[in-house]
């Protein structure tokens, strides 16, 4: 019904423009995802039209400032209550954790295999934004300034959550797991196994491909992640297994995971620097190109005493206490 | 008014084009977010539609690159799909002018699917196509909602005497 009559109306130039623009695009987006050569321009893009990201983030703020009011003292103290009493615990398991550490540090240095330099981390708070209908991603309220690099992984109180894809001065985004164009090397964390999680695009799904039939791999397996390509350090749980099809006319097995990350709730996530391999005469040089930014480090548990490793002499062995609200640590996330 | 009528206008036209930019990385709890329509696709039509001589494809095309820094999706991606429905609305505006509403709203589901299925095969030859059906809800939704936004860009249309 649309084809008819209609061409005494169009405006000369329409078809042209079009065409014009169109070819344009498409350079553009040829430019973007083979050479990365628009970096730059859309960092400064990005610095021009954060006051939209401001404004969309409004009505979350003030909704959560009324719910903050409303609450009241109360729930507010209940809440002080239950973080103070669940501080010792978490505490006395980095004790261990520390200990536990030291001593995988000296096995190794005894098998004279590389070890692993301690991890540094920092809270980041999410600007509340949504992501593009396809996709799944966050803003991250922090910035080149704050030491941010693309590829570093984000994760939160229980799991990995994705990593960051762009970084911009004051802000960056990270894509999820679950986002199409996001995979992680993962292992089943029974056996080893190793396999990729591919996002779907789906909030709460990722996919494990490429495992055969024969594979060992049952519902409610969990996935760590398993440190291979470098990205991701290794051990943090990633998703739980929670379907199984075993199509015969596929040569792979179809499995569907869920994320064990909040990948929808927090409003904070944890920005890690993940250990590196490196052979210990490396290990403090490595150490002092990851120091500078973010010195906070509070109550640091008793290190426990241990053998003299340069890499351990000058950072704190594990994720600094993130400061109030979020009483977790990454390094109990790893249920091993 | 100090300003001028043209001016005026074109203000209008902007300011509607960044709160539908606005709507379109609002947040909502995530289960909704399938059912986000294409704000700034069903504003775009309807400027484009009533006033093609001031909005068109170049318009359209700076709104969608706009998103596409705001979303941080490729440069041009929704660029290209929001000027490729400016151009088809600026095409048959007159036609779409005649239309009875409900009528209307099936040619936004089209626009706004077409729109979609071409972000979707951009994606795809960028290898990050998602594996889900939920891309067609958004034009479902818009067509739903096309009615009432008509209604209210029209009546802004007429107390701003925007032409």
């Amino acid at each position: 019904m649309l084809q008819i009559s209609g061409w005494q109306i169009r405006s000369p130039s329409n078809l042209t423009r079009f065409v014009l623009l169109a070819l344009l695009s498409v350079g553009l987006m040829l430019l973007d995802a083979r050479g990365h050569h628009l970096q730059k321009i859309r960092a400064g893009l990005t610095v021009l039209f954060a006051p939209i990201q401001i404004v969309a983030a409004i009505p979350v703020r003030v909704g959560g400032a009324i719910i903050d009011f409303v609450r009241g003292d109360a729930s507010l103290r209940a809440e002080a209550e239950r973080l103070r009493s669940e501080q010792p615990i978490l505490l006395a398991r980095v004790q261990r954790y520390e200990a536990l550490e030291a001593e995988n540090a000296h096995l190794r240095q005894l098998l004279g295999t590389s070890a692993l330099v301690a991890e540094r981390a920092v809270v980041a708070e999410l600007l509340e934004v949504a992501s593009e209908p396809f996709r799944r991603t966050l803003v991250i309220a922090r910035g080149a300034k704050d030491g941010l690099y693309i590829g570093q992984p984000v994760i939160d109180a229980y799991g990995i959550r994705g990593q960051v894809s762009e970084v911009g001065v004051l802000q960056s985004t990270a894509i999820l797991i679950t986002d199409p164009g996001h995979a992680i090397p993962v292992q089943v964390n029974r056996n080893g196994l190793r396999a990729i999680a591919f996002g779907t695009g789906a909030p709460d799904t990722v996919s494990i491909r490429y495992l055969t039939a024969s594979a060992d791999i049952k519902p409610d397996d969990l996935l760590v992640s398993s440190g291979i390509g470098g990205g991701f350090p290794f051990g943090y749980p990633v998703a739980k297994v929670k379907k199984i099809v075993n199509d015969p006319n596929e040569s792979f097995l179809d499995i569907l995971a869920t994320p064990v990350a909040q990948l929808s709730h927090n409003k904070e996530v944890l920005l890690i620097w993940p250990a590196k391999s490196v052979m210990p005469t490396e290990a403090k040089k490595a150490v002092e190109m990851k120091k500078p930014a973010e010195q906070k480090k509070p109550v640091e548990p008793k290190k426990p005493i241990s053998i003299k490793k340069p890499a351990e002499t000058d950072t704190p062995v594990v994720a600094p206490t993130p400061p109030v609200r979020d009483p977790a640590k990454p390094a109990e996330g790893t249920d091993q | 008014m100090s300003l001028s009528h043209g001016t005026r206008s074109r203000l209008i036209i902007v300011a509607s084009l960044f709160v539908a930019l606005v709507l379109s990385i609002l947040p909502w709890p995530v289960w909704t977010e399938q059912f986000r329509p294409d704000w700034l696709a069903l504003v775009l039509i309807y400027w484009c539609m009533a006033l093609p001589t001031r909005v068109g494809v170049g318009t359209a095309w700076s709104a969608g690159l706009m998103l596409d820094v705001l979303y941080g999706s490729m440069l041009g991606e929704n660029a290209l799909a929001k000027s490729l429905i400016a151009f088809l609305t600026v095409r048959f505006h007159l036609q779409l002018r005649m239309f009875p509403r409900w009528q209307q709203a099936v040619v936004v589901l089209l626009l706004v699917a077409a729109n979609n299925l071409l972000v979707l095969w951009i994606k795809n030859l960028a290898g990050q196509a998602p594996s889900t059906w939920s891309y067609l809800t958004p034009s479902i939704v818009s067509m739903l909602l096309w009615p009432w936004l008509f209604v209210i860009l029209r009546d802004i249309r007429r107390h701003g005497n925007v032409s």
